[in-house]
């Protein structure tokens, strides 16, 4: 279950988007421009069945997600989806899981509090006696300059998006 | 002549030179737990142990994660244990007098003096990676030692180095003064194991369950001091998969 996001605790000032999700219909999410930095040495580790429902996360994530363990196992992993990542990366994620492979790519994720972290992630499928049971995704410090370059890819890709879609309904 | 089979303890080349006498007692222990023979073999470096794992003589090994992966799903081991609050984390250090003051202050082309512990390696690179340094950009001077590490910066033979924390933290006073840190990780998820041969089949049962038994015995407990160690923690299959999981996902490129 996936609960749209409400000003309590979110910081000020910030932006509505209703955000489609894959399963979960369209969720409210309130999104503030702060960025937290990726702290030095820490990876965030999580892993999901293959619906991508959160089964395993560690301290990290917790800490830089915003929510609390209890809230993000179970949880769908598109918690962390900000509105300014375009579905197109998402959809190359999924796509190269399910085929056996492994996916790579720098992320802007949305916290509990509306403001926003990047991190370059890694996601492989879990193999348990020849078949998938899940997928386990690592996360870790990204640089400035491969932000940059992923910052203006997504725009790019963001715009072609919402012309694509807006096109039928003008 | 007996025919009594000669299992062979041997441990990851990244231990503490402090603990190799508690690897020796820990394999006296282990002799009289299994009631069978068991030689102590530790090798100066990786290249040298995994050839040892290569020709099969390898029964009983206090794994560096990496070379657990290879274990598990090409030889068949099983994962008995990992020490408790045991990680393995990697220290980014510069000489005390260096200019380098963070890790943005490193430039392609910096000399990087390293050992040839690959979980090490990895973790420090992954730190690097966050300001565009790679395999590629950097000056590599490997060296056999920790030791060797600290030596290199302290004589300006390179300008930063990786260590595993835990031989840093046991460097003696005069040589942690001529030295900085920069970053430490904090991954928590990585750690050393002790895994088993098929060989060892018929023993890993009463084995993992003398090993979670150590602190509640005198003798064990005494083991457990020698290594630094406050216990055992029994792994599960699932335990040892995800820790290769995570790995993989680090060595991927």
């Amino acid at each position: 279950m996936l609960n749209d996001m409400n000003e309590s605790g979110v910081l000020a000032p910030y932006r509505e988007y209703n955000q489609p999700l894959f399963q979960y219909g369209v969720r409210h999410l309130l999104v503030n421009d702060t960025e937290v930095p990726y702290p030095d040495g820490k990876l965030i580790v999580s892993r999901t069945d293959t619906l991508g429902i959160i089964t395993h996360c560690n301290q990290s994530f917790v800490a830089m997600s915003g929510y609390t363990q209890a809230e993000l196992i179970g949880a769908p992993h598109s918690i962390l989806r900000h509105p300014d990542m375009p579905s197109i990366a998402f959809k190359g994620l999924w796509d190269d899981v399910q085929a056996g492979n492994i996916w790579h790519g720098y992320v802007k994720n949305l916290r509990k509090d509306g403001a926003f972290y990047w991190v370059y992630a890694t996601v492989i499928p879990n193999v348990r006696n020849g078949g998938v049971v899940g997928y386990t995704s690592v996360r870790r410090k990204p640089s400035r300059a491969k932000i940059q370059a992923a910052i203006t890819l997504y725009q790019t890709l963001k715009t072609q998006e919402n012309a694509h879609w807006e096109g039928p309904q003008s | 002549m007996s025919s009594e089979p000669i299992y062979q303890l041997t441990v990851s080349p990244d231990f503490t030179p402090s603990h190799i006498s508690g690897w020796y007692i820990f394999n006296t222990w282990l002799q009289r737990c299994l009631n069978a023979r068991v030689h102590c073999e530790l090798y100066d470096d990786f290249e040298s142990q995994r050839q040892a794992i290569v020709d099969d003589r390898v029964d009983l090994i206090y794994a560096n994660p990496f070379d657990a992966a290879m274990l598990v799903r090409e030889k068949n081991f099983t994962a008995l244990a990992k020490a408790m609050g045991v990680t393995d984390e990697c220290v980014i250090a510069v000489a005390e007098t260096s200019h380098i003051t963070c890790l943005e202050d490193l430039k392609p082309g910096t000399r990087l003096a390293k050992t040839d512990d690959p979980d090490i390696n990895l973790i420090g690179m992954i730190m690097l990676e966050s300001v565009d340094l790679s395999d590629d950009s950097v000056t590599p001077l490997l060296v056999d030692s920790y030791v060797l590490v600290a030596k290199a910066l302290i004589q300006n033979n390179a300008e930063v180095g990786f260590f595993l924390k835990d031989a840093f933290n046991e460097f003696s006073g005069a040589v942690r003064k001529q030295l900085r840190p920069l970053v430490s990780s904090e991954i928590s998820d990585i750690q050393h194991m002790l895994l088993a041969s098929p060989r060892l089949m018929a023993h890993t049962e009463p084995l993992r369950q003398a090993l979670a038994d150590m602190p509640k015995h005198l003798q064990g407990n005494s083991v457990l001091e020698a290594l630094n160690f406050t216990g055992w923690q029994l792994l599960e299959q699932e335990d040892t998969e995800f820790m290769i999981d995570m790995i993989d996902t680090l060595k991927a490129k």
